[in-house]
């Protein structure tokens, strides 16, 4: 079988599986990596939510084969370190919102908000309404309004 | 047994351990002073019941404090996002006087010991554990400070137990890790101990974030697919096209067992399971799969048909009355209680014994039926119930974990099946179709009966709770009717003064999977309920707010409904296409109640949302809530706004399509639960100030008020009452998904259109 090697979390790593294996499934099912989780299979869901080179994408959608050796994939596990301390600025404003009921569905939540601040900080304005209702992320338990409390938080410190 | 011997005293037990454990029995709480009247639910409500079932058969739950200084408790519930874990700590934390950090809650095996109380459901959790946890935390309490008298040389009287340190009057210290193994016992014996009164609560009714937060935040959170089990490779099933087909014959097995990555194929109950290194490798497996099927238990049915067997069960509304009436017909059609953690479970089966994980409400019935299917004694089964990715009833069943001891027993090895989204939507569980009539018969100022009539596919309740109304329905003041029945009678109140009143339940066909959602009958019956409230007082032209404060029972449920009103500023002016709306619900011995504003001008309703439902906009909800007791009122407002939100999807966006024999959905841009473009900007919880010494339930209390005042609220705005739910349930707001292959290919636009 083919091998591929590309970064998560800031660590080399090299895998041994067919190239069209999404990459949700080598994270999980081979590195371990249960951070991410399934909720739909077809990119709809927004369960695994994690960051190729900084931005925000679904790797239950992604080949394996498409990653190269630099390419870095950073799961909320790695959220925390990408800004050298122990919590992200926007997992602190989670914990400060107590946004979390079941939790299942919150790594995804937090990485597509770290992107929605990030994609406006880029445009040079604050977050705004019709920005929290473009986000597509699921949650069942329906804490929809505590996010959207704390990514306003997390923003200002980000 | 923790009986209740004096205003605060209770009885319970001190263990031979060789670190001091505690316990006590799960009890009756303490009884509430009510006045019999027409009224059941007042008597006696179906938490009563599961209390009550739990009196004579209970084993213990207990507290053991650690060496470490920690303190450990099982609870004998699952946890799956209602946050009772963390109320739990803290009860804990308020009789033991320990620092929350140092509570460890994990989440106890099946304990077929436990007998009918280990089920998670009716809200009920904190109701019926508020005493018996509490009792062992001051039981270890007590025996902490007598420990500390012989160490520090002082009476326990003289010594202070506060943040997990025992301190004498000179200020020296000992920390309650020092004293685990002195204040050990090595004979089991009864104790009795006084608990905290209300007034003296530090850590109860404290607003106190979630103990499993940061875990969650980090990724760190195990769910059940997330657990490491040796050799548990992912698993999945190929299922029939029509609910519960079964299969025929397959044409390609020996191709498919040797498609990379796999490792099994075989033919189960419920489908055909592949066993792969990858779930990824599944998903292509179940779709390189060629079955013939053979016909399901819904084979031709549509939305249509059922509705109509529905309308030939219909109990009637009797003769009417000569005085005037209102009176109103609702449909309310199949919604998914699907968590986004789908079915789900781990199996390791052996010759002589298995092991299961699954986020399982009713793990005893589980570990049974478990048993039973494979063949092996009910000892030789053990049941972990996993943390659960929400719940909304569906984890009440456990058909994945009986899918995985089916599959691990049939290839002798540990599997990790999980269900496909498109399967969780076509064959998971479904809150059943139901209509729902109510007349209303009036005279001049005084409303002289409320009548109705829910009609519904049958409710599947045989996951434990069907099995507590059965034993106890014989000895309730309703008759020789069945659990389902039992179940109506007992969950729903007539909170009005509404002279003679009369609800009944009638069940048909038993050919779907379903199974109760969050709030069971309530959210239907209650949205029907106040549709008809506004329409009598529109009949009357007296205003929705003042009739139901008129005719409200109780000062707890005034004070509710009062609260929004005056919050909400209830009345104020609002353009042409957008109006409030206000409802009341009162359950699990808690009264709530919702004013919400709703957006229905044609801009806002056509607003464009990419493969998403639009439509109204609620704009706000004001949302009062009194529990009699919260012990934790963040969790408490949590719980309130999951229950909002479900009340909007419910009345908005949220349904299956029934069509040729199976549902229409699958995935989550074809069953539109709320999502962010649907979420009121503007959202106001109230925690009333506690009311009463006892907890009531809350984890489901949020539907039914909410359901109903978006209902009543879109009522208001567009002019026209609705009767059919959710609203937009005549438009397909999406293109089917095949059916053959059951489930759908991976995309590869990941990295592309992830947003």
């Amino acid at each position: 079988m083919p091998e591929h090697t590309f970064r998560v979390n800031g660590e080399q790593v090299t895998v041994d599986v067919a190239d069209d294996v999404r990459l949700l499934w080598v994270l999980r099912d081979i590195l371990g990596i249960t951070g991410p989780k399934y909720g739909c299979g077809v990119n709809v869901c927004k369960a695994c939510t994690s960051h190729l080179n900084g931005v925000a994408v679904s790797p239950c959608a992604i080949p394996v084969g498409e990653l190269r050796p630099a390419d870095e994939v950073t799961t909320i596990e790695g959220l925390a370190a990408t800004v050298g301390r122990e919590l992200h600025p926007m997992q602190q404003a989670w914990l400060d919102q107590d946004v979390v009921q079941c939790g299942y569905c919150q790594p995804g939540q937090i990485m597509a908000a770290v992107d929605l601040v990030r994609r406006a900080a880029a445009q040079g304005r604050a977050i705004t309404d019709a920005d929290l209702d473009s986000l597509r992320n699921i949650c069942r338990c329906g804490t929809y309004f505590r996010i959207r409390e704390a990514i306003k938080a997390g923003a200002r410190n980000m | 047994m923790s009986e209740h011997i004096g205003r605060r005293r209770f009885l319970g037990y001190v263990l031979a351990a060789p670190t001091l454990v505690t316990a006590a029995e799960l009890s009756l709480a303490p009884a509430s002073a009510a006045v019999p009247s027409a009224e059941i639910t007042e008597l006696l409500d179906l938490n009563d019941l599961m209390t009550v079932a739990a009196l004579p058969t209970s084993g213990l739950i207990s507290v053991a404090v650690n060496a470490d200084g920690t303190v450990s408790f099982a609870l004998p519930r699952a946890e799956v996002g209602q946050g009772i874990t963390t109320s739990s700590a803290m009860l804990i934390a308020e009789e033991l006087s320990v620092p929350l950090s140092r509570v460890r809650i994990t989440l106890a095996d099946a304990r077929p010991e436990l007998l009918f109380n280990q089920l998670t459901g009716g809200s009920n959790t904190t109701i019926a554990t508020y005493t018996p946890i509490r009792v062992a935390a001051a039981i270890a309490r007590s025996r902490l400070l007598q420990a500390a008298a012989g160490v520090l040389g002082a009476a326990p009287g003289d010594l202070t137990l506060a943040a997990g340190v025992v301190t004498d009057r000179s200020g020296r210290g000992v920390d309650i890790g020092a004293l685990a193994q002195r204040a050990a016992s090595a004979q089991t014996g009864q104790v009795a101990v006084e608990l905290t009164p209300r007034e003296s609560f530090t850590v109860i009714g404290r607003p106190t974030n979630r103990i499993d937060a940061l875990e969650a935040v980090t990724g760190r959170k195990k769910f059940a697919m997330d657990l490491a089990v040796p050799g548990a490779l992912p698993t999945m099933v190929c299922r029939p096209p029509t609910i519960n087909g079964k299969v025929g014959s397959v044409a390609n097995l020996a191709e498919v067992r040797a498609m990379a990555g796999v490792t099994d194929v075989v033919t189960i109950a419920t489908g055909v399971a592949v066993r792969a290194q990858t779930f990824g490798q599944c998903i292509d497996a179940v779709r390189a799969l060629r079955v013939t099927w053979r016909a399901g238990t819904a084979e031709g049915k549509s939305d249509a048909s059922v509705l109509r067997e529905l309308e030939l069960a219909e109990i009637p509304l009797g003769l009417r009355p000569p005085t005037p009436v209102v009176e109103g017909k609702f449909t309310f059609h199949f919604r998914s209680n699907g968590a986004v953690e789908p079915n789900c479970a781990i199996a390791d089966v052996r010759a002589d014994r298995a092991e299961i994980w699954s986020a399982l409400k009713s793990p005893i019935v589980a570990q049974e039926t478990i048993a039973a299917r494979l063949g092996l004694p009910v000892g030789r089964v053990t049941v972990h119930v996993a943390e659960g990715g929400g719940s909304f009833g569906r984890k009440l069943f456990f058909d994945a974990a009986l899918e995985a001891a089916e599959v691990s027993q049939r290839i002798g090895k540990p599997v990790k099946l999980m269900w496909h989204r498109a399967d969780d939507f076509r064959q998971g569980r479904a809150h059943p179709m139901a209509t729902s009539r109510v007349r209303i018969a009036y005279l001049g100022d005084a409303v002289l009966s409320y009548t109705q009539r829910h009609t519904s596919v049958a409710t599947d309740l045989g996951h434990g709770l069907g099995e507590i109304i059965t034993a106890f329905a014989a000895q309730l003041p309703v008759g020789d009717i069945g659990f389902a029945e039992t179940f109506f009678q007992l969950s729903q109140n007539m909170p009005y003064e509404f002279g003679l009143n009369s609800r009944l339940l009638s069940e048909v066909d038993k050919g779907f999977n379903t199974g109760s959602m969050r709030n069971v009958y309530s959210p239907d019956v209650a949205c029907a309920r106040e549709l008809m409230v506004d329409q009598l007082a529109a009949r009357r032209g007296r205003d929705p707010y003042q009739m139901r404060r008129a005719y409200l029972r109780d000062d707890r449920a005034k004070a509710v409904l009062e609260k929004v009103a005056q919050v909400g500023n209830w009345g104020r002016a609002m353009p042409a296409g957008m109006a409030q709306g206000i409802a009341f619900h009162a359950e699990y011995k808690s009264v709530s109640a919702a004013l919400v504003e709703i957006d229905c001008r044609p801009e806002t309703v056509n607003r464009p949302i990419r493969d998403g439902v639009a439509g109204p906009r609620v704009t706000r909800v004001v949302f009062a809530v009194d529990v009699g007791l919260a012990v934790n009122p963040r969790g408490l407002e949590a719980q309130m706004m999951g229950g909002i939100m479900d009340g909007i999807a419910l009345a908005l966006t949220s349904g299956l399509h029934l069509r040729d024999g199976y549902f229409l959905e699958s995935s989550w841009d074809n069953y539109f639960y709320t999502r962010q473009w649907n979420t009121p900007p503007d959202l106001k919880i109230i925690v009333m100030p506690s009311t009463s010494e006892n907890p009531g339930g809350a984890g489901e209390l949020g539907v039914a008020a909410s359901v109903a005042a978006v209902a009543c609220a879109y009522g208001r705005a567009t002019g026209v009452m609705p009767t059919t739910f959710p609203i937009n349930h005549a438009t397909l707001s999406f293109v089917p998904k095949p059916t053959v292959p059951p489930i759908p290919a991976s995309p590869i636009d990941g990295a592309t259109a992830a947003r």
